[in-house]
C-alpha cells in the first residue's frame, strides 16, 4: 500500500534536485509505472484496513484507473514538455517545478483515494487541487493567470465547504459512538451510519456535495473547469479530467454511502439525479458555441461527469456498474484526446477552432486520432461510452423513464454538437500553418484501443470485479 | 446549560461574527488587514477557551497558531505586500454599505435556521458553535463575492477559514490530525497566494480581478 504514496513522493523529492530534462522525463515514467504496478499489486493483495488507509473494491478501482492514466500521461508528457521547452514557453525553473509537481499530484489523489479518515481524505484532495492550481498557472500568461485564480477561488470555497460537512458528519457520528471513538474513520462511519442523526447527516451532505462537487465540475460550480483545461498544460490537462475530477467523485460517493446506509435520511440520490441532469443538459449546449479546442473539451468533461454522477444517484447495482464503467471509459478516452489535442495545438501554434480544419488531410495521424477519440467519447458504437451510456439510459428507463427522456436530449444534444466541431476541425479544406511536432503515440494508441476493445468485448472477470463494486456502493 | 463555561464561548464565538461584520464595510485594505487580525485574534481566544472547557490540551496548538500566524505573521505579510504592490492607499468601492450588511445579517440569520434545528441532540456549546461558524463561513464568502481586489478576497477566504476552525475546534474530540492539517493547509494556501499576488503584479498593473475577466481567452 506504501508503494502507490511513497513513490510518486520520492520521486518529486529527486525533481527537486537539477536533472537534465531527458533524465526527468525518463524518471517521471518510470516512476509513474512503479506506481501503476504498486497499485495493480495493492488490488491484487489488498491488506486489512488500517486507521489511516485502507482498501476496497471502490478506491481499488479508482486507483488502478487513475495510476493507469497517470503513467501513459508521463508517457505523453515527455515529448510535449520536450516541445514547449524547446519552443521557450517553459523556462528550467519551471521544468523543475513541472515534474515535482506532477508526482506530487499523483501523491495527493492516491492518497485521496486509500485513506480511512475523512478528514486525511480531504487534506489530500486540497493538497492535489492546490498543486494543480499551480500548473494551471504554469505559463504565466494573463489568460492562465486567470484560470488558475478562478480555480483557486472557487475551489477553495468548495473544499471549505467539503470540510465544514466532514465536520458536521463527524458530530453526528460523535453522538452516536462516544467521544474517544474512530468517529472519523470511514469504515468505522459505514457500519455505524444507521443510528446516526438523520437530519445532521442531511445538512452534512448538502455542505459535502457542493464542496466536492465544486470539485468534480458539477454545474452552477463547474466555472472553473473549462478554463482551467483551456489554460494548462495539455498533460495536466488530461491528468485533471481523467483524474482529478475522479477523486473528488469518489470522495462525494463515500458519503453518498454513509447517508445511503441511513434509512430516516434524505435519499441522497435526489440530490445527485438533479446537479447531474442539470449539467448534462447544460454543458450539452454550452458545447455549440465555444471557440477553443481544450475548452470544448472541458465542458464535454463537465458533461461526461454529470452524468456519471447522475447514473451513481440512479443507484442500484445496474446504474452503478454503468456509471463505474462510464468512469473508466470517460477517463481513458478524454486523455486520449487530449493526447491528440496537445500536438494539435503545438502544430498549429492556436487553440482557436476557427482556425483549424482539415487536420485529416494536412496532419492524417493526430487528425484520425481525434476523430476516433471524438467518436469515441460521444457514445458511438463500437466504442465502449456507447455501452455505458447504453446502460446508463436503460438502467434509468426501468426506474425512471421521464428522466431518461431527459437525459437522452442532453446526451443527442452534446452528440451533435461535438460532432459539429469535429467536422470543421478535421475534415474540409486544410487551414493554417502545421509545424511538425514530436508525438506520443503510444499513449493516445493505447487508451483508444482500450476504449474500443471495452465496447467489443469486456472480460467477464473485469465485469464480475465492476459488478461486485457496484453492488456494495448500493 | 448556561453555565459560564457556556456564556463564555458563546461570547466568543459572537466576536467572531462581530469581526466579520466589522470587515464586511471596510473599503481601505489596511484596515480591512487589522479587521482581520483582530478576527483572528478572537479565534485564537476562543479555541484556548475550548482547550480549557473540553480539557483538551492539544487545543492549545491550534490556538497558538491562530494567534501566532493568523493575527500576527500573515497581517504582517500583507502589509508588506499591499506596500509594494503600491494599493495600500486605494479606496475599494464595496458597493452599499447598507446593502452589504442586511445581506450578511439575513446569512446569519439562515445560519442560525438551518443549524439549530437540526442539531438538537448536541450539547447547546457544540450546537452553538457550529451555528457561529456557519454564520463567519457564509459572511467570509458574502465578502469574496462583494470584493473585486484579489487581495480582498484572499481576506475573505482567510475569514472563511476562520470560520471552519471554529467549526472543527468546537466538535469535541475531533482528531488532531485534522487540526494541523488544517492550519497547515492554510499555510499552503498562503504560499500559492502569494506566487499569485506575485504572478499578477508582474504581468498587470493592477490586482483588481476585473481586469482579468476582460483577458478571456474564451468569449461567452
Amino acid at each position: 500500500m506504501l508503494g502507490t504514496l511513497l513513490i510518486p513522493l520520492i520521486a518529486a523529492a529527486i525533481f527537486a534536485l537539477k536533472l537534465p530534462r531527458p533524465l526527468a522525463c525518463g524518471l517521471n515514467v518510470a516512476a509513474s509505472l512503479a506506481t501503476f504496478i504498486a497499485a495493480l499489486l495493492l488490488v491484487a493483495a489488498p491488506p486489512p484496513p488500517g486507521a489511516l488507509l485502507f482498501v476496497d473494491g471502490l478506491n481499488g478501482f479508482f486507483l488502478v484507473l487513475g495510476s493507469f492514466v497517470g503513467f501513459t500521461t508521463s508517457l505523453f508528457s515527455g515529448r510535449y514538455i520536450a516541445h514547449e521547452h524547446a519552443t521557450g514557453r517553459i523556462g528550467e525553473g519551471a521544468l523543475r517545478l513541472y515534474h515535482a509537481m506532477f508526482q506530487l499530484m499523483l501523491f495527493g489523489m492516491n492518497l485521496s483515494l486509500l485513506a480511512n479518515n475523512i478528514g486525511l481524505m480531504w487534506v489530500a484532495l486540497e493538497l492535489a487541487t492546490l498543486i494543480a492550481v499551480v500548473m494551471v498557472g504554469l505559463y504565466r500568461t494573463p489568460a492562465a493567470i486567470e484560470a488558475a485564480w478562478k480555480y483557486f477561488i472557487l475551489g477553495s470555497v468548495g473544499i471549505a465547504l467539503a470540510l465544514f460537512g466532514t465536520i458536521l458528519i463527524y458530530m453526528a457520528a460523535r453522538g452516536v459512538m462516544g467521544d474517544d471513538s474512530d468517529a472519523m474513520l470511514w469504515t468505522a462511519l459505514i457500519t455505524a451510519a444507521p443510528k446516526f442523526d438523520a437530519a445532521m447527516l442531511n445538512l452534512a451532505f448538502v455542505f459535502l456535495l457542493l464542496g466536492y462537487g465544486t470539485k468534480v465540475g458539477l454545474v452552477p460550480l463547474h466555472a472553473w473547469l473549462p478554463d482551467a483545461h483551456g489554460e494548462g498544460p495539455t498533460p495536466i490537462t488530461a491528468v485533471l479530467s481523467g483524474l482529478l475530477l475522479n477523486v473528488a467523485l469518489h470522495a462525494l460517493l463515500r458519503f453518498k454511502m454513509i447517508l445511503a446506509a441511513n434509512p430516516a435520511a434524505i435519499p441522497p440520490g435526489v440530490l445527485m439525479i438533479a446537479l447531474g441532469l442539470a449539467s448534462v443538459i447544460f454543458a450539452a449546449f454550452m458545447l455549440y458555441r465555444r471557440p477553443d479546442l481544450k475548452r470544448l473539451f472541458g465542458y464535454s468533461s463537465v458533461e461526461h461527469m454529470g452524468l456519471i454522477v447522475f447514473a451513481f444517484g440512479i443507484a442500484g447495482p445496474a446504474a452503478n456498474f454503468a456509471a463505474l464503467l462510464q468512469t473508466a471509459m470517460h477517463s481513458l478516452g478524454k486523455s486520449a484526446i487530449f493526447f491528440a489535442v496537445g500536438p494539435i495545438c503545438q502544430a498549429m501554434g492556436t487553440q482557436r477552432i476557427d482556425r483549424m480544419g482539415g487536420l485529416t488531410a494536412s496532419s492524417p495521424f493526430l487528425g484520425w486520432s481525434l476523430v476516433a477519440g471524438v467518436v469515441a467519447i460521444v457514445g458511438m458504437p463500437p466504442f465502449g461510452v456507447f455501452m455505458s451510456e447504453f446502460l446508463i439510459i436503460t438502467a434509468t428507463f426501468a426506474r425512471q423513464p421521464a428522466l431518461a427522456v431527459l437525459l437522452g436530449l442532453g446526451l443527442l444534444a452534446a452528440f451533435a454538437a461535438l460532432l459539429l466541431r469535429l467536422n470543421a476541425v478535421a475534415f474540409g479544406a486544410p487551414q493554417g500553418e502545421i509545424t511538425p511536432v514530436p508525438v506520443a503515440r503510444t499513449p493516445l494508441v493505447l487508451h483508444l484501443l482500450l476504449v474500443l476493445a471495452a465496447g467489443l468485448y469486456l472480460p467477464p472477470a473485469l465485469a464480475a470485479w465492476l459488478h461486485e463494486i457496484a453492488v456494495r456502493v448500493g | 446549560m448556561h453555565s459560564l463555561t457556556f456564556d463564555i464561548a458563546h461570547m466568543l464565538s459572537g466576536g467572531l461574527v462581530l469581526a466579520s461584520f466589522l470587515m464586511l464595510y471596510q473599503d481601505r485594505l489596511p484596515s480591512l488587514i487589522n479587521m482581520l487580525a483582530l478576527q483572528a485574534a478572537v479565534l485564537g481566544l476562543s479555541v484556548g477557551w475550548q482547550a480549557i472547557a473540553q480539557d483538551a490540551p492539544h487545543l492549545w496548538i491550534t490556538a497558538a497558531l491562530a494567534i501566532g500566524f493568523k493575527a500576527i505573521a500573515i497581517p504582517m505579510a500583507l502589509r508588506r505586500i499591499i506596500v509594494k504592490l503600491d494599493i495600500h492607499r486605494e479606496i475599494e468601492t464595496v458597493g452599499g454599505i447598507g446593502r452589504t450588511m442586511l445581506a450578511g445579517i439575513a446569512l446569519v440569520a439562515l445560519a442560525l435556521q438551518v443549524v439549530l434545528p437540526v442539531t438538537s441532540a448536541s450539547d447547546a456549546l457544540a450546537r452553538e458553535d457550529i451555528a457561529l461558524a456557519l454564520s463567519v463561513v457564509l459572511l467570509g464568502m458574502l465578502m469574496m463575492v462583494t470584493r473585486r481586489n484579489a487581495v480582498s478576497q484572499i481576506i475573505g477566504f482567510m475569514s472563511l477559514e476562520n470560520g471552519i476552525i471554529l467549526a472543527a475546534t468546537g466538535a469535541r474530540g475531533m482528531p488532531l490530525v485534522v487540526e494541523i492539517s488544517v492550519a497547515f493547509s492554510v499555510l499552503i494556501a498562503f504560499i500559492v497566494v502569494g506566487i499569485f499576488l506575485f504572478r499578477i503584479r508582474e504581468r498587470f498593473d493592477t490586482v483588481d480581478v476585473t481586469a482579468l475577466d476582460r483577458l478571456r481567452g474564451d468569449g461567452t
